[in-house]
């Protein structure tokens, strides 16, 4: 995994998130979920793009529970955009790179 | 001037990259363009990304998971040199030759790419029910990828809808999770295999609902039941549940293709002579964009193979 992604737990995730001056975009994945592997990339490609301008965390859903369950996460992968530590942008599914841009865009 | 190919491949399942690694083996240089991610449609991997245990491929003894296998068949394809790009393919014009192939903007002037063959391995789509709330509540309950989202079901009553083996599959895969699987079918007897009606029979968790359409998904926030009409008396009842999982079928991505080759009726590519040929000379198509019957992995891969062969023998007599 790239160095610009952070690997985000329920213990760690207040602080990462709440504390961050710029958006952090979290990737709820797992790895039994085969369209969490297709963004894997497209979420290293965006960190090393964008770095300063966004932080992008993975948090494993199989281990931390309490945070996929405070945001209601139903379906994997789930991308939250965190704006001032609030969910600004929530989005279901796989998408290609352009269309998670294009919806996050405002937030750059 | 936009590249030229000697074989373009459009997808990446089974078909495309067993399509590619012949075709790079022959020394032909493909080049796949693999699509881009997606948990519905037609995402790089195609429909064994949805996936988990697949028992059935030959070779992997005690099974191997869905994404892996798709991994270890791109990373075969590389191998070889096979040059694979993360992109869709918005237009093709089969008219001219070489063949003309856009990705990105389809109005573009020029094509991105030439290709003096093509390979279509465009596979297929899960169908939905395109009843009231389906789309609103997917991803709040309603799903087409039960291994994506199963986890969350955990003791919670769930339904499947669908008759056929991947219906089955999911409710089978389902109650690891969830408190109770319906099946709701709208005929009274299965068209899955007797191995998966015999394992979902014995299972406890799953409960028959026969003769049922969904006419509407219930749920403000998220799912929490189902409108159903009964398809002999049409009576109307509720079923509350936490989870509808959509399995009633597939459509092939074959949009791509209006106009452009021959199709069925239903929407499949027409193929020649049990041969990967289609109405274009120089087109070839593969898996199960052109395969409404099989529709298996190894089926397609075996159909991948076919269409590297016929490209090759193509290039072959045209001097190519």
């Amino acid at each position: 995994m790239s160095e610009k992604i952070e690997t985000l737990t329920d213990a760690t995730f207040d602080e990462h998130v709440k504390a961050s001056d710029v958006p952090v975009l979290v990737d709820f994945w797992a790895e039994w979920c085969g369209p969490c592997k297709m963004i894997s990339p497209v979420l290293e490609e965006i960190a090393e793009e964008q770095a300063g301008k966004i932080r992008i965390g993975k948090l494993n859903i199989d281990d931390n529970l309490d945070v996929t369950r405070r945001f209601d996460v139903m379906s994997i992968p789930t991308l939250i955009l965190f704006k001032d530590g609030e969910p600004a942008v929530r989005l279901i599914g796989a998408k290609p790179k352009g269309q998670l841009l294009e919806e996050i865009s405002a937030y750059l | 001037m936009p590249e030229r190919r000697k074989v373009v491949v459009i997808g990446s399942g089974p078909a495309g990259l067993t399509a590619a690694l012949y075709s790079a083996r022959a020394q032909l240089e493909p080049l796949v363009i693999e699509g881009e991610p997606s948990s519905t449609s037609d995402q790089p991997g195609g429909q064994l990304m949805l996936t988990t245990d697949v028992e059935n491929f030959p070779g992997f003894v005690d099974g191997v998971m869905g994404p892996d296998l798709m991994g270890m068949m791109r990373a075969q394809a590389l191998r070889f040199e096979a040059e694979i790009r993360t992109a869709k393919v918005s237009r093709i014009d089969v008219t001219p030759w070489p063949f003309e192939v856009w990705v990105g903007d389809p109005e573009a002037d020029e094509p991105t790419v030439l290709a003096d063959t093509l390979i279509v391995a465009t596979g297929a789509r899960s169908l939905m029910l395109g009843c009231p709330n389906e789309a609103r509540l997917l991803g709040y309950g309603v799903s087409t990828c039960a291994t994506c989202d199963g986890f969350f079901f955990r003791e919670q009553p769930i339904a499947v809808a669908g008759g056929g083996d991947s219906a089955l599959e999911e409710a089978l895969f389902l109650t690891r999770f969830a408190s109770k699987v319906t099946v709701i079918h709208r005929r009274d007897e299965l068209r899955a295999s007797k191995i998966m009606q015999e394992r979902a029979f014995a299972n406890p968790k799953i409960e028959f609902h026969w003769n049922a359409v969904i006419t509407e998904v219930l749920g403000d926030t998220k799912v929490s039941g189902v409108t159903l009409r009964d398809t002999v008396s049409g009576e109307e009842s509720e079923l509350s549940i936490s989870g509808l999982f959509v399995a009633i079928g597939h459509e092939p991505n074959s949009s791509l293709l209006k106009g452009q080759l021959e199709l069925e009726d239903n929407g499949y590519v027409r193929t020649f002579g049990g041969t990967t040929r289609t109405s274009v000379d120089g087109v070839f198509a593969a898996g199960d964009v052109q395969d409404h019957y099989y529709r298996q992995a190894i089926t397609s891969a075996g159909s991948g193979c076919m269409a590297a062969i016929d490209a090759e023998r193509w290039l072959e007599e045209r001097g190519e």
